[in-house]
């Protein structure tokens, strides 16, 4: 009893001396940053929170991660209609639209501005920053993790077919996938086909080859817009896939059925994968024993002239409602994450790029790119450099882009089944896509986009 | 003498009954009028300018094939699952009853799967069914392409309908043990002097007096497999291949949490109760009737 007692009152005295001391060290402000990254990714995030707090006195970043990048922004509609939102928090790429929309943000380059700290634009790559600016040019959130998509390729198998570089076009594809099945390889190349693999067999590859998406330059004049992938050179890419897949020169690998196309790749079971460079760092972990890899920019139909590819991963948003010593503490905090230093150590732990080219130079003076396991990661930012961006190719600006996403990977189910024809099954995509478009639109009536 | 409690003022009666009223009314009725509103307007995400388009959603949604394939999926799961979960848990809780050798391990072990979360268990059959990895790879060996739920629609739709099935034996066991066990011995050992064999003493005695956990299990049974599957289909198929296994329930999860639409999630929960409110009074009208309750 006495034990308890005095351990109550210990605990009394404790609260006491906290409370006391507050005041005379001048407690930091804290802000709230969400994620949406989980595992190995959310320690580095953790670490880099660490870091910032401990660069200086005056803000603490409390950051928690919500799982993943559906779960972030759920929660955070959630908590900001019942006015608990966070301060900063990380939205996908295709939720941009969206938030654009919300009218629930701080305009990210304003709270610079107003906190006194001169970022240079200019600096960011322009095909990352304009998947996150408005049509005028405004930073309206920071580009944070930013990834592209590369294909992956097994040497070894490569030099089995007297071949010392990766395929360039998709006609050299369709020859090499063809020899490394006569030289034995199983599964010359494995790819998956739901709604997440969008990004790379339809975004990317449209991209690329400059053929839009959708109407209105991919969404960026207006709610207007409307599905057109099925008038685009995207049919005859699915036409050729669904071929090789016919012939027994790609397999499909996924996580439900057993193992997905990283780990195939990774362990040697497939020759050649498109993914991100994210997974770079994954791919060099997992790899079987002595294997030789490489990584090369996706391929183009010859002919094509190529354009720059898409940039993936998310940006970080400040939201709008909270007071001004939690902003003073956002704008630090962003600020800490544009510096160079900032993405050598981000870059160096995950597989992600830099984004902007003061960060990217720093890190080639640093000998980054020289060193083994993340030698070949300058190539991704070569893919997203490749041209100055077009109309079409700064990015995809279309509203609940999720589900058209979902709807992508049950059409090329279907198409793969042999349910439908390649032109029937990109025809309904674009039918029932141009549906959530619409009620998109009809739902933002009294809006437009910035 | 009156015995009941009775109050000089229907005020203080009424005053007596508020905090109920007050409880059911939360948890109840205000969440499923906001549904019934929100079903009306097409909500903007994060609030702020909703307009009200009256019945619209609904009819946008019952004017799109994917979500009558959505019903059909739903019906035939609803059936088969319930089917399997209900016939296999009493046959074992019928061999059980009969008091084999170790029958009280078979209780004990019977009982857990209920208590497994359905994400955890989607795990462990999204493993054992994989056609590259698990148990499968070993049948899809001998039989090259024989399992293949990443395009067929059937298997998926399968292997959903197993791990759901899995889940609810354990659960539809332990009631009918009870059920079983609650039936006087006497009255059975007496069938069995008589000479009756064991399935005709599970037909002529045993099920009837059963009957009414049968209907109880029916219809909770048919009513969580349209509302308790989304964690199971959300881990093993994602509703997928080809919207093979997109259920009901799992069209208005995605619809409304993934794709946020909210209005056409809404209209679309309306349209689910409405339809296991029809179910279950179906049940209660067509079924009940065969129920012997004493």
């Amino acid at each position: 009893m006495s034990i308890i007692k005095q351990g109550l009152a210990a605990l009394a005295a404790g609260a006491l001396g906290l409370t006391l001391a507050q005041p005379a060290a001048a407690a930091p402000v804290k802000f709230d940053f969400w994620f949406g990254l989980s595992g190995d990714l959310a320690r580095v995030v953790d670490t880099l929170c660490k870091n910032f707090n401990a660069s200086q006195s005056d803000y603490e970043a409390v950051c928690t991660s919500q799982g993943n990048y559906d779960a972030t922004l759920q929660n955070t509609i959630a908590a900001f209609r019942a006015g608990k939102q966070p301060t900063v928090v990380q939205v996908y790429d295709v939720g941009t639209a969206t938030m654009m929309l919300s009218g629930a943000y701080y305009p990210a380059d304003k709270l610079m501005e107003e906190n006194g700290y001169k970022i240079d634009y200019s600096d960011y790559f322009p095909g990352i920053a304009r998947y996150y600016a408005t049509s005028k040019g405004e930073m309206l959130s920071f580009p944070f993790n930013s990834s592209t998509a590369l294909m992956y390729w097994n040497k070894d198998a490569f030099a089995k077919i007297g071949k010392t570089e990766a395929p360039k076009t998709w006609e050299d594809v369709g020859a090499d996938l063809k020899a490394l099945k006569d030289a034995g390889y199983d599964c010359p190349m494995a790819i998956n086909i739901s709604g997440n693999e969008s990004w790379q067999l339809m975004e990317q590859f449209s991209a690329i080859h400059n053929q839009p998406i959708a109407t209105e330059n991919n969404g960026y004049d207006g709610l207007n817009a409307r599905l057109e992938m099925n008038k685009t050179k995207f049919v005859q890419y699915v036409g050729d896939l669904k071929k090789w897949y016919d012939a027994g020169l790609i397999k499909i690998k996924s996580k439900d059925l057993g193992q997905d196309m990283v780990q195939a790749f990774a362990s040697g079971t497939c020759q050649l994968i498109m993914t991100s460079v994210g997974d770079h760092g994954t791919v060099g972990k997992t790899q079987k024993e002595g294997m030789s890899w490489d990584v090369a920019e996706l391929p183009v139909y010859a002919g094509t002239e190529r354009k720059n590819s898409l940039v993936g991963g998310a940006s970080l948003w400040v939201l709008s409602g909270k007071s001004p010593e939690e902003y003073k503490g956002a704008a630090a905090f962003l600020n800490f994450i544009h510096d160079p230093k900032t993405a050598l150590f981000w870059s160096t732990n995950t597989g992600y790029i830099p984004v902007a080219k003061s960060g990217f130079e720093y890190m080639k003076a640093n000998g980054f790119y020289d060193k083994a396991p993340y030698k070949g990661r300058e190539v991704a930012i070569a893919s997203l450099t490749a041209s100055e961006p077009t109309e079409i190719t700064r990015g995809i600006r279309l509203g609940n882009f999720t589900q058209i996403r979902a709807e992508f990977g049950t059409q090329m189910q279907a198409i793969f089944a042999n349910k439908v024809s390649v032109q029937e099954g990109i025809d309904t995509l674009v039918k029932n896509g141009d549906a959530i478009l619409d009620r998109f639109q009809q739902t933002y009536a009294n809006k437009t986009l910035p | 003498m009156e015995k009941r409690v009775t109050f000089s003022r229907w005020s203080i009666g009424i005053l007596f009954a508020v905090p109920q009223l007050l409880l059911i009314f939360t948890f109840f009725y205000w969440p499923a009028g906001q549904a019934v509103y929100w079903s009306l307007t097409l909500q903007q995400p994060w609030g702020g300018g909703n307009i009200w388009v009256g019945l619209d959603n609904f009819r946008s949604i019952l004017a799109n094939t994917d979500y009558w394939n959505s019903i059909t999926a739903s019906l035939i799961f609803a059936g088969i699952s319930t089917g399997l979960a209900m016939v296999i848990a009493l046959v074992l809780a019928t061999l059980t009853d009969r008091q084999l050798a170790g029958s009280r391990l078979y209780r004990v072990v019977l009982i857990w799967p209920y208590g497994i979360a359905a994400p955890a268990l989607a795990m462990a059959f999204r493993f054992i069914l994989a056609p590259e990895a698990g148990f499968m790879a070993a049948v899809n060996k001998v039989w090259p392409g024989f399992w293949d739920p990443g395009l067929n629609g059937a298997d998926a739709m399968a292997s959903v309908i197993i791990a759901f099935s899995w889940k609810y034996v354990g659960y539809n066991f332990i009631f009918f043990l009870a059920a079983l066990q609650a039936i006087p011995r006497s009255l059975v050992e007496a069938a069995a002097m008589d000479g009756s064999g064991v399935l005709r003493r599970f037909r002529d005695i045993q099920f009837p007096l059963i009957t009414p956990t049968i209907f109880f299990l029916l219809v909770i049974n048919i009513t969580e497999s349209f509302q308790d599957s989304f964690g199971i289909v959300d881990i093993m198929t994602a509703g997928g291949p080809a919207n093979a296994t997109n259920l009901m329930v799992y069209k208005i999860y995605s619809d409304g949490f993934k794709g946020l639409d909210y209005s056409g999630a809404a209209a679309q929960s309306i349209i689910l109760m409405l339809l296991i409110i029809v179910l279950t009074i179906f049940q209660f009208r067509f079924i009940e009737r065969r129920v012997h309750y004493k």
